[in-house]
């Protein structure tokens, strides 16, 4: 089954960290990739731009309604996923808790609908 | 004032009897009623009573009688609510029955429980939870991530499993003598399941986890106190000492990740260590040997060989050999390794570790991955010694050790 790991972290906390943590941190997640890449379960993943970049699109009875800033304002922000292909749940759990993301901040685990046709 | 420190001291003797008593009254009610849910909930009630009532009334000078008439009071309650049938009239009966007995000194039932928790016909995964929740009192959400298993998931499957030990006439007692070396066996493993969940957080920040590995020792401290002769739980009750022994060794004062042959002896505590040794000559039974004596027994080889300043590999080896023969178990074959590659040399462990790896669950096991890049960048394979060294850090949990692995993995590098 496929599932999305959503990583949500502060921005703040990165951008304050030292360059050689900073480099550590891409390390890690590297790292991570790999082991996902060797066990086969790795499907996808993209780091996203800085929530700075973030527009929202809204369209209400026919009008276009544009804002700048990411839909939810707090403090963790999604920073980007993963999509993995694993047995089940507990297996994608277990693919979070190694997740950089769960010690810097939250992994959100969501299973990808599946389409009956 | 006065007022209020009584009020305060009877809720911390509330407390303090929660604790001490509860899978003891637990036990008592559920080996009567076979309803373990129910034997929860009625004590839970009972224990809010008591938090209320202690206060203002004063504490009754039987505290565990007391809460057990009430429990039992509330169980009753319950029961006669629900659509008559054999199976409530059996447990009003039962209730009824359990008031006449003399109650100030509440016989120990929780063996029986424990057995019946890790009984075979309850799912080999749900043991240790149910085990943790049903004895300790812990709750789902607590266990739950200690297993990293989503709450409801696990709340779901506790529920099935208390059914389960209703409905399928699941003996609340301790086996019988022919029976009992096997099911000891599956309560011990749901311990050590407890134990190693707990240790998996070896910085201790999470107080859950820590809580896991304090409670899995308090469960096997129980069991030889109350079985005093049996060999593999004393093997088990020395096999976690030893390692609690080493806990505070485990990091450096900046939270790094320290492993066992880089340790400071001076910070193990000598006192567990001698405690563990002790119940372990106790263990020593002839002719019979069990997985956690071997266990303890190697703990104490590797830790008497740094003490002493010996090199002790050939009798670790041994003692892997004897494990991995008797447990075939693939995790106990990587650890092997190292003692054969300090032994036999670096190309023998490399084979057996080939072998190992087609196992696929070895894809997805830190340890193996660690145990290749150490023999990899031994042998001077540093290309593939970094690629192994990758993939752990990618699988490893804690970033201590993701940290402690990236270190050794910059060494990799041809001079």
């Amino acid at each position: 089954m496929q599932y999305l790991l959503l990583i949500y972290a502060n921005e703040e906390a990165w951008d304050s960290m030292s360059p050689e943590d900073q480099e550590a941190g891409v390390g890690a997640y590297i790292a991570y990739s790999e082991a996902l890449a060797e066990s086969g379960a790795f499907v996808g993943s993209s780091r996203l731009s800085p929530i700075a970049t973030a527009t929202t699109v809204q369209v209400k009875d026919g009008k276009n309604q544009v804002l700048d800033g990411p839909y939810a304002d707090t403090k963790e922000q999604l920073g980007g996923y993963y999509l993995i292909d694993v047995a089940d749940i507990d297996s994608a759990l277990s693919w979070a808790a190694r997740c950089p993301g769960a010690s810097h901040g939250i992994v959100e685990v969501r299973p990808i609908w599946e389409m009956t046709d | 004032m006065q007022e209020a420190r009584g009020k305060k001291s009877a809720r911390l003797l509330a407390e303090a009897t929660a604790r001490d008593s509860y899978s003891k009254l637990v036990a008592y009610l559920a080996v009567h009623t076979r309803d373990v849910a129910a034997a929860e909930d009625a004590l839970s009630d009972a224990f809010a009573k008591a938090l209320t009532e202690w206060p203002e009334k004063g504490c009754p000078t039987h505290p565990e009688a007391w809460l057990l008439t009430v429990a039992r009071r509330r169980a009753i309650d319950v029961a006669r609510r629900q659509v008559r049938g054999i199976e409530v009239e059996r447990q009003l009966k039962t209730l009824s029955q359990l008031g006449t007995e003399e109650v100030s000194d509440i016989p120990d039932r929780r063996l029986g429980l424990l057995f019946a928790c890790t009984h075979p016909a309850i799912e080999p995964g749900i043991r240790a939870p149910l085990m943790l929740q049903v004895i300790l009192g812990l709750k789902a959400a607590t266990i739950a991530s200690a297993f990293l298993i989503a709450p409801s998931t696990m709340n779901q499957r506790l529920v099935r499993a208390k059914n389960k030990l209703r409905q399928a006439g699941i003996p609340f007692q301790v086996p019988d003598k022919k029976e009992l070396p096997q099911r000891l066996d599956t309560v011990l493993d749901a311990i050590y399941a407890s134990y190693s969940e707990g240790w998996n957080d070896p910085a201790g920040t999470d107080m859950t986890r820590r809580g896991l590995t304090s409670e899995a020792l308090f469960l096997v401290s129980m069991i030889c106190e109350l079985m005093p002769d049996q060999p593999e739980a004393l093997g088990l009750l020395a096999l976690m000492l030893h390692t609690e022994a080493r806990r505070s060794a485990r990091r450096s004062n900046d939270g790094a990740y320290v492993p066992l042959n880089e340790q400071d002896p001076d910070l193990w505590d000598s006192v567990l260590i001698n405690k563990a040794e002790t119940v372990l000559k106790q263990a020593r039974t002839p002719g019979k040997i069990g997985r956690f004596q071997i266990e303890a027994a190697l703990q104490s080889a590797h830790v008497v060989g740094r003490l002493k300043g010996i090199n002790n590999w050939p009798v670790i080896k041994d003692l892997y050999d004897a494990l991995y023969e008797l447990t075939q178990s693939p995790v106990v074959g990587v650890n092997r390794t190292l003692a054969v590659a300090e032994v036999e040399g670096n190309n023998a462990a490399l084979a057996i570790l080939d072998e190992l790896a087609e196992n696929r669950q070895m894809t997805e096991y830190q340890p193996y991955w660690a145990m290749r890049a150490e023999l990899l960048t031994r042998q001077g394979d540093f290309g593939q010694a970094s690629h192994a060294y990758q993939v752990a850090i990618g699988l490893e949990r804690d970033p201590a050790v993701r940290k402690f692995l990236r270190q050794k993995q910059s060494t990799c590098v041809a001079e």
